[in-house]
């Protein structure tokens, strides 16, 4: 897909005024746990979907937020609305006609009326739009709720809303309930119920990843041609890079609550910079058939944000991993496990020697393991480092110590990453220090 | 609301007989009930013709009396053509009012959450552990002091028994509705709670209330009959109940005059099965989980035609 030609922005105040101001958002969700720690109030495991984001939206583009399912990313997008209360962090509407104001402290009425002016699109068009009302009630309810217009101005409004989004002619559709319509027209319902109240943001909460391919690229090209007929500002979540590429004036690739690499979306497809970006470009299915990218997917399924990997989150599925992102004693249960599915007879021998590993689900940066003498689990790590010798775990390794019958494995201690100036981008990543 | 109509019209097979059987002994005493002055011979409460002469107590059925006449020397066919009113009556209020009771309260607890639905649902959970007649027998008790025995008593004893059921089924229906994208998506467009409860829940969650009600109605019918034959439901004389008159039978029966017996017990059992078969009927319709999709038989075209052509 070619990349978005160049819009000019339809605001008059330029490209560079700041809509939303996010900051150091945080939004953690409480773990509802077993039914014995929830009878004895033990302390519930928190999941953190978003993790400290800070990132300032200007009027007029389109910001891209793109990550694997579990990312944050709606989360993300659901937390700019209010939808979600932030945790913790501030989140700074900067409004045409009001001024400044904190959405993130916002409660009730406030937060009500604010939905005039930040409004979102869901992912599921099936399930957006209430069963049991009709397109016109459906599409007209927002300006009955703030009590914009009623009567014949909600029915031109509501007319007007649907031609605007191309679901003509009007008549048609307005009796219609969702159950009548294609997927596709109800993705248009929902825009048009979004876009009634005129507002200034629209979160995009995977838009099109329901559809049929063929109505995709319609429903992208009707978002980008509102966007230009009403000086919209879109927060485009998205799992499919090849989409936002078409859609997005800068990218924000998100990972475990955290956002890893942002930047213009040419400069994040030419010159990707975090392994987890690269990772998630090679992933795009590519049409020709001759040019067959080697597919080093990352390995292993995104980890339990309620306990995330220490240091870089991204290190243990990463292929670039070097000794300071935060190598811990998971790894190393992971490391010889998988050692165990390729040499399955010498299970029990070193099973014995190895002994329990439950003691390495704790993160730690310091491993402890073995039942069977120090010297023979030494050994045993030595076997299975000689059969991945560049296995980037034991780059990680400052040294390991012995302790009576087992062996203490210091790692090399690590914290996340910030978010740095590279290049043409921001990225977190070890392998890309401070410019400054 | 508009589909459901449809979905009744348009039942097939089984479901279509029993709604159909169910509906016609329905409508039998729903006539009865509405026309009842018209329909039976003598008033409920009559002991005498219009000349002023008694009526003969326990009179064989035929002889003056198409039904007989029972040891209070009332007509047995009056009765059972009045009992019918009564019965709708008091099923009526009862029905409408535990489902204006229990359905915002089911509504409000499951969309509220939190310690308004611990207790509601506590209460309502206590409520139900209770044999539902021995319930009913308490409250036409309590009630029988405050506003006698008349029919909305019947009608409201049996309304506290009947408000949980509305109660727990609208609230796990909302509790799952809730969480839906069109309920997110209303607070999205910055739709107040009580809104979302009137036009986005409300709609959805009622979808079963229509079964329960007919099912209850059945109920009500058999759990009123069952206060009236304990002697603690509607008087004689304010109103025919068959169950009283079923009490009043009992005696008489086990000396071979079973004509005062069989007529109330048998408008019991047959009203009882024709609303228990709209519900079942409805139940059928309603219930996706129930539903089946037919397809439609395939016909070819005959072979000549087609070379014809």
């Amino acid at each position: 897909m070619p990349t978005k030609p160049e819009i000019l922005s339809s605001s008059p105040t330029g490209r560079s005024e700041v809509v939303l101001d996010i900051d150091q958002l945080a939004v953690h969700f409480q773990l509802q746990g077993g039914a014995l720690s929830r009878l004895f109030g033990l302390k519930a495991r928190r999941v953190r979907a978003v993790d400290g984001v800070s990132v300032s939206l200007k009027r007029g583009e389109v910001l891209g937020l793109v990550g694997e399912s579990g990312s944050g990313k709606s989360t993300f997008g659901r937390a700019l609305l209010g939808l979600v209360p932030a945790t913790d962090g501030r989140i700074t509407y900067h409004s045409q006609d009001r001024g400044e104001r904190r959405v993130s402290e916002m409660r009730g009425a406030e937060l009500r009326q604010l939905r005039t002016d930040l409004q979102m699109v869901f992912q599921d068009p099936h399930a957006a739009l209430n069963p049991s009302m009709t397109i016109e009630e459906a599409v007209g309810h927002p300006l009955v709720i703030h009590k914009i217009a009623s009567g014949k101005a909600l029915k031109t409004q509501v007319a007007a809303a649907l031609e605007r989004v191309g679901l003509s002619p009007v008549e048609r559709f307005l009796p219609k309930y969702p159950s009548d319509l294609s997927g596709g027209q109800k993705q248009r319902a929902v825009i048009a119920r979004a876009i009634i109240l005129n507002p200034e943001v629209l979160v995009a909460d995977e838009p099109v990843s329901m559809l049929d391919m063929s109505v995709r690229a319609k429903i992208l090209q009707l978002m980008l041609d509102l966007k230009q007929e009403m000086g919209l500002t879109y927060v485009y979540i998205t799992h499919d890079l090849a989409s936002a590429k078409y859609f997005c004036d800068r990218i924000a690739i998100m990972y475990l609550g955290r956002i890893v690499e942002i930047g213009p979306t040419a400069e994040i497809f030419e010159n990707p910079r975090h392994p987890y970006t690269k990772a998630l470009l090679k992933a795009i299915p590519e049409p020709d058939p001759d040019r067959m990218v080697p597919r080093d997917l990352p390995r292993g399924e995104i980890p339990d944000a309620a306990e995330p990997p220490l240091g870089c989150s991204f290190h243990p599925r990463c292929a670039e991993a070097i000794e300071g992102c935060g190598w811990e004693s998971r790894d190393l249960r992971t490391l010889i496990e998988e050692h165990w599915t390729r040499k399955v007879e010498a299970y029990d021998d070193e099973k014995a020697v190895i002994g329990d590993l439950g003691s390495l689900d704790q993160p730690s940066t310091t491993a402890r393991i073995g039942a069977g003498g120090a010297g023979q689990v030494r050994a045993l790590l030595d076997r299975i480092k000689a059969e991945k010798p560049d296995e980037p775990l034991w780059k990680g390794v400052r040294d390991i110590e012995d302790a009576g019958n087992a062996v203490e494995v210091h790692f090399v201690p690590a914290d996340a990453p910030k978010l740095r100036r590279a290049g043409g981008v921001d990225v977190a990543c070890v392998l890309y220090p401070d410019e400054s | 609301m508009r589909g459901l109509l449809r979905q009744i019209w348009n039942t097939k097979g089984l479901a279509r007989w029993i709604l159909l059987v169910g509906a016609i002994v329905t409508v039998v005493f729903v006539l009865f009930a509405l026309f009842a002055p018209w329909i039976a011979p003598f008033d409920f409460n009559q002991t005498r013709d219009a000349a002023g002469v008694k009526f003969e107590k326990l009179a064989s059925p035929g002889s003056g009396h198409l039904l007989g006449t029972n040891d209070q020397f009332y007509d047995i066919c009056s009765r059972v053509v009045w009992g019918a009113r009564t019965a709708l009556e008091v099923v009526l209020l009862s029905v409408v009012l535990s489902v204006v009771i229990g359905v915002p309260l089911g509504l409000v607890s499951g969309f509220l959450g939190g310690w308004v639905d611990r207790v509601l649902v506590f209460v309502m959970d206590a409520i139900y552990t209770v044999p539902y007649l021995l319930l009913a027998i308490i409250f036409a008790f309590m009630l029988n002091d405050r506003i006698g025995s008349g029919i909305v008593a019947a009608a409201l004893s049996l309304v506290a028994i009947y408000i949980p059921q509305y109660f727990r089924v609208v609230r796990n229906t909302t509790v799952s509705a809730r969480e839906a994208t069109y309920v997110e998506a209303a607070r999205a467009i910055g739709a107040r709670p009580t809104t979302i409860m009137r036009k986005y829940l409300f709609g959805n969650v009622v979808q079963s209330v229509p079964v329960i009600g007919t099912l209850n109605a059945a109920d009500a019918v058999g759990t009123l009959a069952a206060l009236g034959f304990l002697g603690l439901g509607i008087q004689p004389n304010e109103a025919s109940e068959w169950g009283y008159d079923l009490s009043r039978a009992l005696d008489d029966a086990q000396a071979g005059v079973w004509w005062p017996a069989l007529w109330p017990g048998l408008a019991i059992v047959l009203l009882i099965t024709g609303l228990t078969l709209v519900g079942e009927g409805l139940n059928e319709t309603l219930n996706p989980a129930l539903r089946r999709r037919r397809l439609l038989p395939v016909r070819f075209t005959p072979r000549e035609k087609v070379d014809a052509t």
